[in-house]
């Protein structure tokens, strides 16, 4: 067996680990495979070609930017600001459950980029979640980074696992056509289903864990309070 | 019949119009990036058809044009300007005036969608092919754009030359990264035709016993979340590791269920990415973003997550992939 291939794998990590341009990277970690795997230059061309072509599917969601892009400029982003400030009365713990129960519910109905680091958490989870806190008791500065930290990795996780279980999102996609090229026919309902399991999971462990930050933040005590005893 | 092909005619259009727009700002970079781009979804059936027949020039050209999207990508340009505050205190007014309006045309896309698939689905039951019954998915969704353009041009007045502007600019700001799901899933299918998942499976197999169910499934779910965490990325370790250990090992020999499989060792990936700073637009950058003194942070609140959730994959696969 001829393992030089392998050499591909080798440029892919050498370059995310430096930090190269990742479209870059792909492209030569491609080409250097094909080399190495004693292609001719023709042959790999082709080969390219013909691949690139047959995974176009993956780019059908640009389709989706014109209408988002619209109503993007119209305001939509700032529409959906206001409306989760509209939950104004809430514990550090049930808002960010909320956010991560309707991230995950959003992400599930391919609406994955209404939401974000920079369109919501910053402008918006952050702030209500350091002021949901403060409303229980002050925070210290160590405690106010976990706050934030939290909101953040909330965002991620509701994220990651509701857009799996979107009909069209790439990743199902890519999952169907790797089976389609190897003779296997999955319709993309059948595999996006199959991710509600992993989802669920994902809700009812970190909404645990938001929990039980929020009630650790709750009982920690800032420096210059009383302490409780044998809490 | 609705074919995907015209889905991919209309992608091709609007990339062609976000080149036109990038040329008429004499952002030249960009305006090559999306007209290069553009070539696979306006010729792409006609190209795979000459390679059929045994042309093979078109399909080699293609090659050079993906090595071209490399370079242009490379060259790092690619980047917007930030906006102006009149047009976020235009935004207020127009989000004011239309209120929840504003939901409707962006939840008609998902809801549109799942309708058309469920019609098509009847209609071939019918012996009536209303959508090409290959791609009813796809087909439905580029449909339910189209639709729900129309309902969004309707709710905000706006010009239909003004939603290909405002799509132009979300493509602009996605740039390079809006090509790299597709790049990647192109890198798989080279990795796989140059035996790069056979070398894998190979030493996979002198490491681990493949008679065994568990040890296979163990080495499929650990490969994932290694690949996921030194690429940055679920999607460029998927190919890898199911062209290794996924399709030899665990469907063709122990028999997992193959959408189960799939879709629950990506989630497995996506474990992964929840532990890398190589996925720096969710790890790393909203550490800074929110100003954290430690730029692990953000990996550090959601490594418990991460690790439970890990578990609980592993048990889903097991009960859920060999039932």
């Amino acid at each position: 067996m001829n393992y030089w291939p392998l050499l591909g794998v080798a440029v892919v990590v050498a370059g995310f680990v430096t930090r190269r341009n990742p479209v870059l990277v792909v492209v030569v970690a491609g080409l250097v495979s094909g080399l190495a795997a004693g292609m001719g230059i023709g042959d790999l061309l082709s080969l390219l070609g013909t691949s690139f072509i047959s995974n176009r599917a993956l780019l059908l969601f640009v389709l989706t930017l014109p209408v988002i892009g619209l109503l993007e400029h119209h305001g939509l982003r700032e529409r959906a600001q206001g409306w989760i400030a509209g939950f104004r009365s809430l514990t550090l713990a049930r808002l960010l459950v909320n956010y991560l129960g309707l991230r995950q519910v959003l992400s599930m109905f391919g609406l994955i980029d209404l939401a974000g680091h920079a369109q919501t958490v910053r402008p918006l989870l952050a702030p209500m979640s350091e002021a949901a806190a403060e409303r229980e008791r002050p925070l210290d500065e160590a405690n106010r980074m976990r706050v934030r930290a939290l909101a953040a990795a909330t965002d991620n996780v509701g994220r990651f696992f509701g857009e799996d279980v979107f009909l069209a999102f790439g990743a199902v996609l890519l999952i169907q056509g790797f089976y389609e090229r190897q003779g296997i026919h999955l319709e993309p309902l059948a595999i996006a289903l199959w991710a509600l399991p992993t989802a669920i999971a994902a809700f009812v462990i970190h909404a645990v864990r938001i929990a039980w930050v929020a009630r650790s933040i709750r009982r920690h005590n800032p420096a210059g309070t009383t302490p409780h005893a044998a809490d | 019949m609705l074919r995907i092909e015209y889905a991919y005619w209309l992608i091709g259009a609007f990339l062609l119009v976000a080149a036109m727009f990038n040329a008429r700002a004499k952002r030249w970079a960009m305006t090559a990036f999306w007209a290069v781009l553009a070539t696979p979804f306006l010729f792409g059936e006609a190209i795979l058809d000459a390679n059929a027949r045994g042309v093979r020039w078109p399909a080699q050209g293609m090659g050079l044009c993906v090595i071209a999207l490399g370079a242009l990508a490379a060259r790092g340009d690619l980047r917007m300007l930030p906006e102006a505050a009149s047009a976020v205190a235009a935004r207020l007014r127009s989000a004011a005036a239309l209120g929840n309006r504003l939901f409707l045309p962006a939840l008609a896309i998902p809801a549109i969608t799942l309708a058309l698939v469920l019609v098509a689905k009847y209609a071939q039951s019918r012996d009536f092919a209303l959508i090409d019954p290959a791609q009813p998915t796809l087909v439905s969704l580029a449909l339910a754009c189209v639709i729900a353009l129309l309902i969004a041009l309707r709710t905000t007045r706006a010009s239909p030359v003004e939603s290909l502007r405002q799509g132009t600019r979300l493509l602009d700001t996605l740039g390079w990264a809006a090509l790299l799901p597709m790049l990647l899933a192109t890198l798989g299918s080279v990795f796989a035709a140059t035996g790069v998942g056979d070398s894998i499976a190979s030493i996979v197999a002198v490491l681990i016993p493949t008679d065994s169910r568990i040890a296979c499934l163990a080495a499929f779910v650990l490969g994932m979340v290694v690949f996921t965490v030194i690429m940055g990325n679920a999607f460029a370790a998927f190919p890898v590791l199911m062209a290794g250990i996924g399709l030899p090992l665990l469907v063709l020999r122990h028999g997992a269920d193959p959408a189960v499989l799939g879709s629950i060792g990506m989630l497995t990936g996506y474990c992964g990415t929840l532990m890398t700073p190589m996925a720096a637009n969710f790890n790393i950058v909203p550490a800074v973003l929110l100003e954290l003194p430690d730029q692990y942070g953000v990996i550090r609140a959601q490594l418990p997550t991460a690790i439970a959730l890990l578990a609980v994959n592993i048990v889903l696969l097991y009960f859920l992939a060999f039932r």
